[in-house]
């Protein structure tokens, strides 16, 4: 068999940080290469190397045997590579043929020939087997649907390589197993495939050889015949992993937080939290397993009342949260860990020891009356730093010039500082390093057993499993079934977050 | 403003607006140069009319006054991410405003005069700037767009009035009466009264931005505002007093002016101060201690415009390029990056309804 | 039925026009001949912001455009004594102009208001140094008058005898709506306006399009200067683009990006002016000149604060690209 793709002596770094390190690796025709490596091992900036969307510092990528000139990613297209990315590359405002046609339109003098471009996409999802309606707009059309838009965009371009960025993120167990059945049927046409993926078991399903990467470098290749999935964790991250969070049995007690018959609109309007009712307990983890834009994001939003209510009542410690008002949520006792920390949870242009402030800047002993306090601004901020391990040299630094997981440390240390009563985590480790998980895991753990009502909502089922003390499914904007955590099985799971009956 | 400042000292905020006027000098020097007029004749006038004897430092100071008010209005908006195209209009709302109050009423002490007229300034300046904060903070319509219409708006509304109700009865020109002399600020030590005034509010609102819990609110909506509103600060209560303080800063502009030096409302006397205070602005980095030397700096050209003219043969207008290019300079990031290898990121722009 | 903002238009439209054309015939005609004369300078500096704002640039140094398009148009026709290479030399300055803006915006990565400001500012010290007086053009650029059109009744003298850059600008408009939402380049463009990433993984260069449609746009703002000093008034005075590059915007907004529905919206600005300036010479009404001149103001922001929250802008807009990283 033919070599599709050869990097030999690949580098790239990001000012200070050095995301990839002389990285060689090969991907033959109808092989499916497995990338694995924890979130910031350089995957996805090595394919995007490969992809032409980002510049080496140092090293060759050929496909075919001809080296690419870096930065290119017409030329890259053009010999027959494609990208499935992580972050959807769809207009959202367009359809799926508009979509599909995008920078290579079936056209005559400059006009677009929407009829024969509509023809080519029904043909492209009959031959691979994936239905789409070619006149569907793709802010209408479900993830899992969305992806697959993304890999026909890929494979109309005749690709002999197509490369996948954590594909299987968004989808549900049952969408995977079928994406990685999809991914069998290319290579056996002979596509090459490199698969990206920090989830051990899909490695194991479906990858001819593994290459595992860490820190930016590549640690070694294998197979799944040759390995394990421990063994696999322990190359990923470098030292024996605990692929179990060690906790205590939960001793939940009262009540603290409630939310009764809550319905919440989406950005665009749409119902998207429907009748939703849920208690949690002092002294538990509830975890929300789902698949992402299932409701999830806006159930966050109104229980920390960022985002209307439409109808339905949000009550801690037996007292309301009024509609649109976080600052009442918060003095209620609701501490929020959001889900895009850039977005909502950090001023980054502030200091690290400002933004541990952020929501109680004006309150004792932070301010007195109008006055801000910031000699104790500056106490609290450099207590913060040494007790919750940010690694930074001191509280004033601004807290744009730190890593993903030290971001994420600033918000979780700022968050859990205070009185707890409900904790709302919103996916509290995404892109964030393994250390800062195991650090954020134990905190989160730290805080239900000094009493607090913990409510955590993550798109990692394994992060729900492992820290759960009951699990919450959540399908289509509904509670679908509530487990004890011991009795939770992944595919009973799978299924009802898939919206299957179980 | 951070909670300490990182020690390392920064020269940057400094360097970049001198660079940038250097610069935009030379350029202007090249212009001049082309028109047939030696450049250094035309700067040297320039230099000493403005800040080369006691009464032309006096003369502009006195013209940097309204330019420091202007400058403010706009620097507090930015603070809170909010251009504020419209601190013209603001200031000639105040400046009407004020007159009226020191014609109308007769019969009062200066003590009491004065400030009340000051008063009506500060008012009708944040009138106008109501309107777009309302627009803004409630509808989410751009504040660039609504503030510039308003500066149309309040030119066609004064100059109705100017030349109907608030007319000087049995004058051919359009302007109101003259103030009393009960309402005209007095000078002090050969300055007028207004530029300490100016002074002392630029150093309240630095000060209030530094160490109060409002001015943590404004900066923090200013930088990120989805992070204000996840931290309990209200985003549209915040617009609206920033956009506020603004107009009634400006207000505050156009009434010194009237109070202080013209003594009365004329339409076109108080044309390109609020225009002059988005360059002062940006020039003294929205800071407000930083738009006091950017001011007096633009006060010293406008003061000297005409001297310029007379003595060297170079269009008064030669300012207006000027400070064209200056604000070129300074807000383009070549010379920030030619200093620094950061980004500052002040957008501002997302589109024309959020 | 809903009823939609353009329904509201034509009701407009036709009250206006059957009030007018009960009185008088000949008048009713002169107020739609003058209302296209209102409206074209407006619906082509929309159309600088619609080509802008598509592919994800906001511009609003259109005021500033025009105002320098008008100055270099009218003394570069004065002084070479030829109106048409005046207007050859206003279309070159605005594409300069836009030039200009993309470097700010697409090179540079400067938020995009305030490089909008500082053509605006740029383009008023500018021309107020370099203005002189006792310049003039040899002639305005002669109406045409239309064959067989111009023969129709009532449409014929609505329609005929516009100057050139009119004509040019309507079948630019239909052009620009043709070539948005039929061509490829237009397909690009909407997707660089929206989700400028897709684009670019799609092998379009986001920069390369930026850089061509924010420069064209200049140039269409620099005809719209050209129509205001050499087709429609003959004269350059010192600010005399007077908002509407600002205008312009509101209508942009009004019309939802969409070339037609820009040009509606300026027909429907320039119909209020025409029918308000017929009031007050037929002494209907008495409104103070001051108020008339206040009228386009108003309406540009009763116009935002109806649009507003309703209508949704290129998703990408004022963002500059950046190649995502790590």
């Amino acid at each position: 068999m033919r070599t599709l793709l050869e990097v030999e002596g690949v580098s790239k770094g990001f000012g200070s940080v050095i995301a990839n390190e002389n990285i060689s690796l090969t991907v033959k025709e109808g092989e499916i290469l497995a990338l694995l490596g924890e979130n910031g091992a350089g995957k996805s900036t090595l394919v995007k190397a490969v992809f032409g969307l980002v510049k080496p510092d140092a090293g060759t990528i050929k496909i075919n045997g001809t080296v690419m000139e870096s930065g290119d990613t017409a030329a890259a297209i053009a010999s027959g590579v494609g990208m499935v990315h992580q972050h959807f590359q769809l207009v959202p405002v367009m359809s799926v043929t508009e979509n599909l046609i995008l920078g290579d339109e079936p056209k005559r003098f400059g006009v677009v020939n929407i009829k024969q471009a509509r023809k080519e996409a029904l043909a492209l999802s009959e031959k691979y087997g994936l239905e789409v309606d070619p006149d569907a707009i793709i802010e209408d059309l479900p993830v899992g649907m969305a992806q697959r838009v993304e890999i026909l965009k890929a494979l109309r371009r005749d690709v002999k390589l197509l490369i996948l960025d954590e594909p299987t993120a968004v989808l549900t167990p049952q969408e995977t197993d079928e994406l990685l059945e999809v991914l069998r049927n290319l290579a056996k046409r002979g596509v090459g495939i490199l698969f990206i993926t920090h989830k051990l078991r899909e490695v194991m399903a479906v990858a001819d050889r593994i290459a595992v990467l860490r820190g930016g470098k590549l640690m070694g290749t294998t197979t799944p015949k040759e390995s394990s999935e421990a063994k696999l964790a322990q190359m990923m991250v470098g030292r024996e992993v605990v692929l179990r969070v060690e906790k205590s049995q939960a001793k939940p007690k009262d009540v603290l937080l409630s939310i009764k018959n809550l319905r919440v609109s989406d950005d665009r309007k749409l119902e998207s939290v429907k009748d939703l009712s849920l208690e949690v307990h002092a002294g538990e983890i509830l975890g929300i397993a789902g698949v992402e834009g299932n409701g999830q994001r806006e159930l966050v939003e109104a229980i920390c009342s960022m985002r209307s209510r439409l109808s339905g009542e949000v009550i801690v410690k037996g007292q309301e949260i009024p509609n649109l008002n976080p600052r009442a949520a918060h003095l209620a006792g609701v501490s929020h860990i959001p889900e895009d920390r850039e977005k909502h949870g950090l001023v980054t242009s502030y200091s690290i020891a400002d933004n541990l402030v952020l929501n109680r800047f004006d309150q004792a002993p932070f301010a007195k009356g109008w006055i801000r306090n910031l000699e104790e601004v500056a106490n609290n901020g450099e207590a913060l730093v040494e007790k919750f391990d940010i690694r930074a040299p001191d509280a004033y630094l601004s807290a744009s010039s730190l890593s993903g997981g030290n971001k994420q440390k600033v918000v979780v240390a700022r968050e859990l500082s205070q009185q707890l009563d409900v904790v709302v985590a919103a996916q509290p480790t995404r892109g964030v390093d393994v250390g800062s998980i195991e650090f954020i895991h134990n905190q989160l753990i730290a805080a239900r057993d000094a009493g607090a009502a913990v409510l955590l909502v993550s798109a990692e089922l394994d992060e729900i499993l492992s820290l759960a003390d009951r699990i919450a499914v959540i399908s289509n904007g509904k509670i679908v079934a509530i487990f004890n955590s011991k009795e939770a099985d992944r595919n009973t799971i799978g299924r009802l977050m898939a919206g299957l009956a179980s | 403003m951070d909670a300490k400042q990182s020690r390392k000292l920064d020269f940057s905020p400094i360097l970049v607006p001198l660079l940038s006027i250097v610069v935009a000098l030379a350029f202007g020097g090249i212009l001049i140069f082309i028109q047939g007029i030696n450049p250094l004749l035309a700067y040297r006038v320039l230099f000493t009319t403005a800040f080369g004897s006691f009464d032309g430092i006096a003369i502009t100071l006195a013209k940097a006054t309204p330019l420091i008010l202007s400058g403010l209005a706009v620097a507090i908006c930015l603070r809170a991410g909010l251009f504020n195209i419209g601190a013209q209009g603001q200031l000639i709302s105040g400046a009407l405003a004020s007159a009226w109050a020191g014609y109308t009423f007769v019969g009062l002490p200066a003590l009491v005069h004065i400030p009340l007229a000051l008063i009506f300034g500060a008012f009708f300046g944040a009138l106008v700037a109501l309107v777009a904060a309302v627009l803004k903070a409630y509808r989410g319509v751009h504040e660039v767009i609504t503030t510039i219409m308003l500066n149309s708006i309040v030119i066609a509304l004064s100059d109705y009035l100017t030349s109907n109700p608030f007319k000087e009865p049995d004058q051919p020109l359009t302007r109101t009466p003259k103030i009393q002399d009960s309402a005209q600020m007095p000078d002090l030590l050969g300055l007028p009264l207004g530029f300490f005034l100016a002074i002392g509010l630029s150093i309240i609102l630095w000060w209030i931005m530094r160490n109060t819990t409002t001015g943590f609110s404004i900066e923090t909506i200013g930088r990120n505002k989805n992070a204000g509103w996840y931290a309990g600060i209200s985003v549209k209560k915040t617009i609206m007093l920033s956009m506020l303080i603004g107009g009634a800063v400006a207000g505050v502009a156009g009434a010194v002016e009237t109070l202080s030096i013209i003594g009365r409302f004329e339409p076109a006397f108080n044309a390109g101060l609020g225009f002059d205070g988005i360059t002062v602005a940006l020039l003294g980095r929205a800071n407000p201690l930083g738009v006091i030397p950017a001011a007096i700096l633009i006060g010293g050209m406008r003061a000297s415009g005409s001297t310029v003219q007379f003595e060297a043969g170079v269009a008064p207008e030669l300012v207006d390029l000027l400070l064209a290019m200056i604000l070129f300079f300074v807000t383009a990031p070549l010379l920030a990056r030619f200093f620094k290898n950061r980004k500052e990121n002040v957008a501002m722009t997302s589109g024309w309804s959020n | 039925m809903k009823l939609r903002t353009s329904h509201y238009l034509i009701f407009a439209f036709l009250a206006a026009f059957t009030y007018f054309y009960s009185k008088d015939g000949l008048v009713a005609t002169s107020v739609l001949y003058t209302a296209i004369q209102f409206a074209l300078p407006l619906a082509l500096a929309a159309m600088v912001g619609v080509m802008c704002e598509r592919t994800g640039v906001v511009n609003i140094g259109i005021e500033g455009t025009m105002l320098i398009s008008a100055f270099t148009a009218f003394f570069a026709g004065a002084i070479l004594k030829n109106t048409v290479q005046g207007m050859l030399v206003g279309v070159f300055t605005g594409a300069m102009m836009g030039l200009l803006l993309a470097l700010m915006a697409v090179n540079w990565k400067m938020d995009q208001i305030i490089a909008g400001v500082i053509l605006n500012i740029l383009a008023a010290g500018i021309t107020s140094f370099y203005y002189r007086q006792n310049y003039s053009i040899p002639s305005t650029l002669d109406p045409i008058d239309l064959p067989v059109v111009g023969a129709w009744p009532i449409l014929g003298p609505v329609l005929s005898f516009h100057g050139p850059i009119t004509y040019f600008g309507i079948f630019f408009i239909l052009g620009l709506w043709f070539a948005l939402y039929k061509t490829s380049w237009g397909l690009r463009s909407r997707a660089v306006g929206e989700h400028p990433s897709s684009a670019d993984t799609a092998g379009v260069s986001v920069t390369r399009l930026r850089y061509l449609n924010v420069t064209v746009a200049g140039a269409v703002g620099g005809l719209a200067g050209s129509y205001l000093a050499l087709e429609a008034v003959g004269i350059f005075e010192r600010g005399f683009t007077a908002g509407k590059g600002f205008t312009a915007l509101a209508i942009m907004i009004f019309g939802r990006w969409n070339p037609l529905g820009a040009l509606a919206a300026a027909l429907f600005f320039g119909l209020t002016q025409a029918v308000t300036n017929q009031l007050m010479i037929d002494e209907v009404v008495e409104i103070p000149p001051q108020f008339i001149n206040m009228l386009p103001y108003i309406l540009t922001i009763v116009v935002l604060a109806i649009s507003a929250g309703k209508v949704r802008p290129p998703a990408a807009e004022g963002i500059p690209y950046e190649k995502e990283k790590s």
